[in-house]
């Protein structure tokens, strides 16, 4: 067993376990900031981002879920049989009751020797199936484990979450450490009761507490769970070559990475905000795979997650030989990124389903 | 609705699964259990690649029920690298930028839904191809 101590939180299991395969998808479609102000400020707004991913009419979380865990399993080259958890993670899942890993786990051939859950913890949604994964990796009940992290975020018309609510997300397989491209040597959970965000049963749009968004919560729980991990582990930010936290907007992560004392170009890489916006559960997530497309072998990361709700979740990642070896095998995020349709806001209420007709 | 069929034809909608014949090796799709060829059984399942190319199209403006919603929209012949001829909707994509030939990928996305309170249906559609691995 490792050394269990209550007062410092950190989580690791009892097998080392890493990624073994990631992936992760961005919809062609973009919207500017400036064309969303142009509707609602009459173009005098500014805009948190330059422009947001958005889904296609025939797209939702289960479609985009699958081609992220389709990409996934061509870097990891495993058999889908040996998966026993196909986990997602959204605030979008397209069904109320129905669960979207049934038909990812289904679409990979995954099934029927798997758990399947649909996880929901707002933006972090994803990233805590994570952390079930290497738990149930590292405990030995499975070999190997999904967890996805995807959204098709939904922003109100007019409100100030509008112009960066997006679509897109990432997929990480859990396995055995020394068949990964990244080892997770532990991870940290911090999380209080903080009413930021919600959005209520049968309602379309969330609400929010305007600039209790900020300290109380953003900035309380990623500076909480990233001081705490490092500290439970012994590191600090200088000791880090990347790291990625989770971007409700572009300024939120840059105001934490600096106060951590990661300099902007640790954070280059995976901070992907201003130019798809915020995709949720699958913002973190989709950071981290942007980081491991360009990652050296020996390089650490450090992800923060954040929920509203509210609570962060921090893993602490070491890049491995195997990574230049498979990140090949997939489309990389960069280039899910380039792959850029505008649309102008009139088609986005279409494509958004803002239409009702 | 038919939630039967739809749940019946789930694993080749989803992943393009077909069948090959052990006696000539050809691959069928949708699976039929008997060759098309040589009329020997064929019944080992055989997932097709999801690669092809555009054989012919056609784009519609009025949909039938169900697809409404998706309209205007292009309808292809895909002949996939295996052989057999699939039709599928093209996605991803605008209307001008089909072509006889264009080598596409499959995608799994929503066909449709039945109203707001029915089931929603996934299968295959297909895209231009977007990626090509890089084999180290």
């Amino acid at each position: 067993m490792n050394n269990y101590n209550p007062s410092d939180g950190l989580m690791k299991p009892d097998r080392p376990v890493g990624i073994v395969g990631y992936g992760a998808y961005v919809p062609r479609y973009r919207i500017r900031g400036e064309e969303i102000s142009r509707m609602w400020t009459g173009g005098t707004g500014g805009s948190p981002v330059k422009e947001k991913a958005v889904n296609g009419l025939d797209e939702d979380v289960i479609t985009m879920s699958i081609e992220a865990a389709r990409n996934t399993m061509l870097r990891a080259q495993i058999n889908p049989q040996e998966i026993r958890a196909v986990w997602v993670g959204s605030e979008s899942h397209p069904y109320a009751v129905k669960p979207t890993s049934t038909t990812v786990a289904e679409a990979i051939g995954a099934v029927p020797n798997t758990q399947a859950a649909d996880w929901e913890f707002a933006c972090k949604a994803g990233t805590e199936a994570m952390q079930a994964a290497i738990a149930f990796v590292g405990s030995g009940m499975a070999r190997y484990a999904l967890s996805i992290g995807m959204d098709t975020a939904q922003g109100r018309p007019g409100d100030a979450l509008e112009y960066t609510a997006a679509a897109g997300g990432a997929a990480t397989l859990i396995g055995p450490a020394d068949e990964s491209v990244a080892i997770i040597n532990g991870s940290y959970s911090f999380v209080t009761d903080t009413p930021d965000f919600w959005r209520r049963a049968h309602e379309d749009y969330p609400s929010h507490g305007d600039r209790f968004t900020g300290e109380p919560a953003y900035f309380k729980h990623v500076m909480g769970a990233s001081e705490m991990l490092m500290n439970a582990i012994g590191r600090t930010a200088a000791d880090y070559d990347w790291a990625v936290f989770h971007q409700p907007n572009a300024k939120f992560p840059q105001r934490a990475a600096k106060s951590l004392g990661f300099t902007p170009e640790k954070i280059a890489p995976g901070l992907l905000s201003p130019r798809i916006g915020n995709t949720y559960s699958g913002s973190t997530m989709i950071g981290l795979t942007a980081i491991l497309d360009i990652a050296k072998p020996g390089d650490r990361i450090l992800m923060v997650s954040y929920g509203s709700g509210a609570g962060s979740d921090a893993f602490d990642l070491q890049v491995t030989e195997k990574l230049p070896e498979v990140r090949g095998r997939a489309i990389s995020t960069e280039g899910y990124i380039a792959r850029r349709t505008e649309i102008d806001y009139a088609t986005y209420t279409r494509y958004r389903d803002k239409l009702k007709l | 609705m038919e939630v039967s069929r739809h749940w019946r034809l789930q694993k080749q909608r989803y992943e393009l699964v077909g069948e090959t014949c052990d006696s000539c090796g050809v691959k069928l799709f949708p699976p039929r259990d008997v060759c098309l060829e040589c009329e020997a059984p064929a019944q080992e399942l055989y997932t097709f690649t999801g690669l092809g190319e555009v054989f012919s199209y056609t784009t519609i403006y009025d949909a039938p029920a169900g697809f409404e919603h998706n309209a205007p929209y292009q309808v292809a012949l895909i002949k996939l690298e295996e052989g057999p001829i699939v039709t599928a909707q093209l996605t991803d994509m605008a209307l001008d930028e089909a072509y006889i030939g264009m080598p596409v990928e499959m995608v799994t996305r929503k066909l449709r839904t039945d109203g707001e309170e029915g089931m929603i249906v996934y299968g295959y559609k297909f895209r231009p191809i977007c990626f090509e691995p890089v084999v180290n």
